[in-house]
């Protein structure tokens, strides 16, 4: 652990843009720009975007008595990669999961304060939690296809209740497989078992799922963790290129790979919010001491 | 530590000598108890082919009995029943062992479903003779046997078998799939119906054909619902059925050897049937396993 973090060099030389101020539309919900899904992949890089602006509010999350997240503010901006970072156990993947409401799936679990979707609250009684999870797609740890069903068929799981034409289904299956980076190596074998790719492939097919969607945000929860560096790179090029199209929150064990991959990183530490700043800024001159005791692998 | 004392270390004495012996002694005695177990299985199959053997023939499986002492008939209504008997019981226990462990594993509050588990356990644990006199006494007393009479009691005896192993096989489908669903807006129920159901097929398939298989042999509730049948091969579950076990049970308590050797015969039929039933069920949970990445 300490001779790989202290080798670290971050190499980040992607440019960090100031933030800039997201727009407090307000807009209703579901977001106007639900579209087929593909056509973004086609999009021109770097659109000003309006949509995907993530705002949490005095966020605060429990299981049971144990309060996992205390008191966080935070915002994700459209068209950025956010990294969290931290040591196990610090609540990163809580908060990140409080952000499409799956946390409340846990017998126990609950949460108080407000997460805005460009202004919108997504704990309003009255927002769906379908929409929710639509507009928000989350990408987990271990690739998990469904194993009964195809490459094709987990693709457009999600857009199947949509009642969608079989027709629209292929095309957007097709989108979401080439903005997933994928499609060339399993166009022949779409109806093969969705299980039967490598482990690479199948967290890109789950990525591919959640883009058929066509989310606002997509949230990653240690994406790369059960994959070999060759994957990890390929997934990590796949960041790049989507986060021109969706605001893209990553949770990582992995201090390089946030530096490769983030605009801003997020440093927490026991449930609480430490650090928050450009990706360069927070490897190489963090405000907080404990940041810099982090990055620098002195502790976690 | 020095070398010598390290080496004095590595001999086979002393407590170690204690340990190996031990150890071989466990290994040797739970070999032999597999063994028996084995040996048991292979003793009951092996002598009932060989009585039953002599007596299976194709007019035996294609005549229906004949009157009662008379040993020249065969047993195609009880074959007939027990399938009709069976079948009535497995369209009533599966679909509702199914709710109950689709209940319990998806939508229960985990101390009901703990509760209801229990229950399931105590209700495999009732003896059939008790079930059959419950069923006797709601069906049968006052009015008359029936094929029916006997499903239901059958049914009974089912239910907790195939709502256990449903349980289980549900419980073993990944978290991570539903959760999957979950995060792509998919609906509970359609979650259940499109992800987990299927990927547990094989495995809820394995539960029922193993309940199907237990209860083809069950003869105490048959006894006192559906024991006392008219000649023929009789297809209405309004009135009492020929049964395989029946036949076995009352073809042995005649004092004629032929009789005997025909209750082998029927007894060879049933054991193959259920045999045949586990090694299928075996198979697909094999299959459903690799699914669910076990």
């Amino acid at each position: 652990m300490d001779s790989r973090d202290q080798s670290e060099s971050p190499t980040v030389t992607e440019q960090n843009p100031e933030p800039q101020a997201s727009p407090d539309a307000g807009a209703g919900f579901p977001h106007p720009a639900i579209s087929i899904a593909g056509e973004s992949a086609a999009r021109p890089a770097k659109r000003s975007r309006e949509i995907g602006n993530v705002e949490l509010q005095g966020l605060n999350a429990y299981y049971g008595s144990n309060h996992a997240v205390r008191g966080v503010s935070l915002a994700f901006d459209s068209a950025r990669v956010t990294a969290i970072i931290g040591p196990s156990g610090c609540g990163k993947s809580t908060m990140v999961r409080c952000i499409n409401r799956m946390h409340e799936e846990i017998a126990g679990a609950r949460s108080e304060g407000k997460v805005l979707l460009d202004g919108l609250d997504l704990y309003d009684p009255r927002i769906d939690i379908v929409a929710v999870r639509r507009s928000v797609g989350m990408v987990f740890q271990k690739p998990n296809p469904f194993p009964t069903m195809s490459v094709i068929d987990n693709v457009t799981a999600g857009l199947r209740l949509t009642g969608a034409s079989r027709g629209e289904l292929e095309e957007r299956g097709h989108q979401a497989l080439v903005g997933a980076g994928l499609w060339d190596e399993v166009k022949d074998r779409l109806k093969a078992p969705g299980v039967g790719l490598s482990g690479g492939q199948q967290q890109r097919l789950c990525i591919a799922r959640a883009l058929a969607v066509d989310p606002e945000v997509l949230l990653m929860d240690e994406p790369c963790s059960a994959l070999d560096p060759m994957a990890t790179l390929r997934i990590e090029e796949l960041i790049g290129e989507l986060k021109e199209r969706v605001t893209i929150v990553i949770v990582t064990h992995n201090m390089q790979q946030a530096a490769r991959v983030a605009d801003t990183t997020v440093f927490m530490l026991g449930g609480e919010l430490i650090e928050v700043g450009a990706t360069d800024k927070v490897f190489t001159n963090p405000d907080d001491e404990r940041t810099e005791q982090y990055v620098t692998g002195k502790f976690g | 530590m020095s070398g010598a004392e390290s080496h004095a270390l590595l001999l086979d004495r002393g407590n170690l000598k204690r340990r190996n012996r031990v150890n071989r002694l466990v290994g040797v005695s739970s070999t032999i108890a597999a063994l028996l177990a084995v040996a048991v299985l292979l003793i009951v199959v092996g002598s009932v082919v060989s009585k039953g053997i002599g007596a299976l023939s194709f007019h035996f499986l294609t005549t229906p009995m004949g009157f009662f002492g008379d040993t020249s008939g065969g047993i195609s209504n009880a074959i007939v029943g027990t399938g009709i008997i069976v079948a009535i019981a497995a369209l009533m226990a599966i679909p509702v062992g199914m709710l109950v462990a689709i209940y319990t594993t998806e939508f229960a509050p985990e101390r009901i479903g703990h509760a209801v588990r229990f229950v399931l356990d105590l209700l495999n644990g009732v003896p059939t003779i008790i079930t059959g006199i419950f069923v006797y006494g709601l069906l049968v007393a006052g009015k008359q046997q029936s094929g029916f009479a006997g499903s239901v009691a059958l049914a009974i005896i089912m239910l907790p078998i195939v709502a256990r192993t449903a349980q289980e096989v549900l419980t073993l489908v990944p978290g991570a799939l539903k959760e999957a669903a979950y995060a792509l807006g998919i609906a509970r129920w359609r979650t259940l119906l499109r992800v987990t159901l299927p990927t547990a097929a094989g495995g809820l398939l394995t539960g029922s054909l193993l309940a199907v298989a237990r209860v083809a042999g069950e003869t105490a509730p048959l006894i006192l619902t559906c024991s006392i049948f008219g000649q023929g091969v009789l297809t209405e579950p309004g009135e009492a059925l020929a049964s395989i076990p029946i036949f076995i049970f009352q073809s042995s308590e005649s004092p004629s050897p032929e009789a005997h050797t025909q209750a082998w015969a029927a007894a060879l039929i049933l054991i193959a049937f259920v045999l045949v039933l586990n090694i299928v069920a075996r198979a697909f949970y094999a299959r459903s396993r690799k699914r669910m990445g076990a």
